[in-house]
């Protein structure tokens, strides 16, 4: 098998597009569907300050290393969850990947900031563990993007994790999130903006990538994903691919082109907002999704009883209301 | 040749010189779900392993178990 650029031996064969690359084509490769998933959408400027979620994983750092070979000023962000052995591997992957590099990464522990972590959300809450994983990873995004002063949030999400989500969403019909599922998220007051230059990549490149830019990553899984539903439309997706490559991104891509105007859009998305009476985060209910779900894992009483109601205040600092980015990948994967 | 598959992680041994697609048909594993590793190198679907290879079947879906069924439901040998 011959690189299809330079015609040397190749070592990745991406079926989808007829295509097989040596190492050096398949990274150039790599960073051309960034740069063009970037351009599309007018996902970062020039001068922007990126924040990438890094969970240790082939996807997030991955997508640091493209951005930072690509000449992007990209800081990470991780976020301990607490899961034992499983976090502390991630967390020491992780500075280990920004030292070498001499990037910029920003740590904060789930537990010391919001007294509580995964296992134990698992265990109290009434969300599986893999949504308030998410709905965690989402919120102190967002909110550690504001506090620092940053352009933009950059994701891993690849196209596997986006056909499967789509899959998942217009499965049970939830339109709102179909709105939503979008590789750019514009800025709105209280949150920032959301990208996901990976898109157009599939999972096996993404892990190409990793591999062959020498970077070490969990290939382990997360010990709490077992049941997780993401798994199960990733799986009826490869079924469908391997019949037919290309049917992920014709699937995904084809519904962002030509759908997902139908469902909305950024139109949907303009409901009104009010401050998360516990955190000051825009959301669009009394309390923000984060809120709710920590004062339950917490057993504690969230706010005064509806006929006390205060008047929201300004947004402050606070984030994103949770809600509004549910409906993506909340497990491992996520970042 | 040695097999080391991951998550969980497990070693078998195969028997006889087979191609990469060959090997990962009897596994019962969708090539487009792994990275099938030698001599910290990729190999594609049509390199050919040999009985000294030793070979890692990584998957790459987040979180996934790599669409891998248990070994030795197809007559391989488990090692360890």
């Amino acid at each position: 098998m011959k690189c299809k650029r330079c015609r040397m031996p190749a070592v990745v064969e991406v079926r989808r597009h007829n295509a097989a690359f040596c190492s050096d084509c398949f990274v150039h490769h790599v960073h051309e569907q960034v740069k063009r998933a970037i351009r599309a959408y007018d996902m970062i400027g020039a001068e922007d300050r990126i924040l990438v979620c890094v969970s240790g994983g082939k996807d997030s750092l991955g997508l640091w290393d493209a951005l930072l070979e690509l000449g992007y000023r990209a800081s990470g962000l991780y976020l301990g969850l607490g899961i034992g052995e499983y976090s502390d591997r991630s967390g020491h992957i992780t500075r280990t990947f920004a030292r070498e590099r001499g990037a910029e990464l920003i740590e904060v522990d789930l537990r010391r900031e919001y007294g509580f972590d995964i296992p134990t959300a698992g265990k109290k809450g009434s969300r599986s563990t893999c949504a308030v994983c998410g709905l965690s990873k989402r919120y102190v995004f967002n909110r550690a993007a504001l506090d620092h002063g940053f352009d933009v949030v950059a994701t891993g999400h690849n196209l596997d994790d986006e056909a499967a989500t789509l899959l998942g969403n217009t499965l049970r019909w939830q339109t709102e999130y179909i709105a939503r599922q979008r590789p750019a998220l514009p800025e709105r007051e209280g949150m920032v903006k959301k990208v996901k230059p990976l898109h157009r990549l599939s999972e096996l490149e993404t892990a190409s990538y990793a591999f062959l830019r020498g970077i070490d990553y969990v290939v382990e899984e997360c010990p709490l994903v077992a049941g997780n539903t993401q798994l199960r439309y990733k799986e009826a997706m490869n079924a469908l691919e391997s019949r037919s490559p290309g049917t992920k991104a014709q699937f995904f891509l084809g519904f962002v082109e030509k759908a997902a105007p139908i469902f909305g859009g950024e139109d949907r998305e303009a409901g009104a907002l009010t401050a998360c009476e516990r955190c000051g985060q825009p959301t669009t209910g009394r309390f923000c999704a984060f809120c709710r779900a920590r004062a339950q894992i917490l057993g504690e009483r969230l706010g005064s009883p509806p006929g006390d109601r205060q008047v929201a205040g300004e947004l402050s600092e606070e984030v994103m209301p949770a809600e509004l980015y549910a409906g993506t990948p909340g497990g491992p994967g996520d970042g | 040749m040695k097999v080391k598959l991951r998550n969980p992680d497990r070693e078998i041994q195969v028997t006889g010189s087979r191609r990469v697609r060959d090997l990962l048909s009897e596994l019962g594993i969708d090539p487009d779900t792994v990275l099938v590793i030698r001599e910290r190198a990729l190999v594609t679907r049509e390199e050919r392993l040999d009985d000294a290879d030793e070979i890692e079947v990584r998957p790459v879906i987040s979180g996934g178990s790599g669409g891998l069924h248990p070994p030795g439901r197809l007559g391989l040998g488990i090692v360890k």
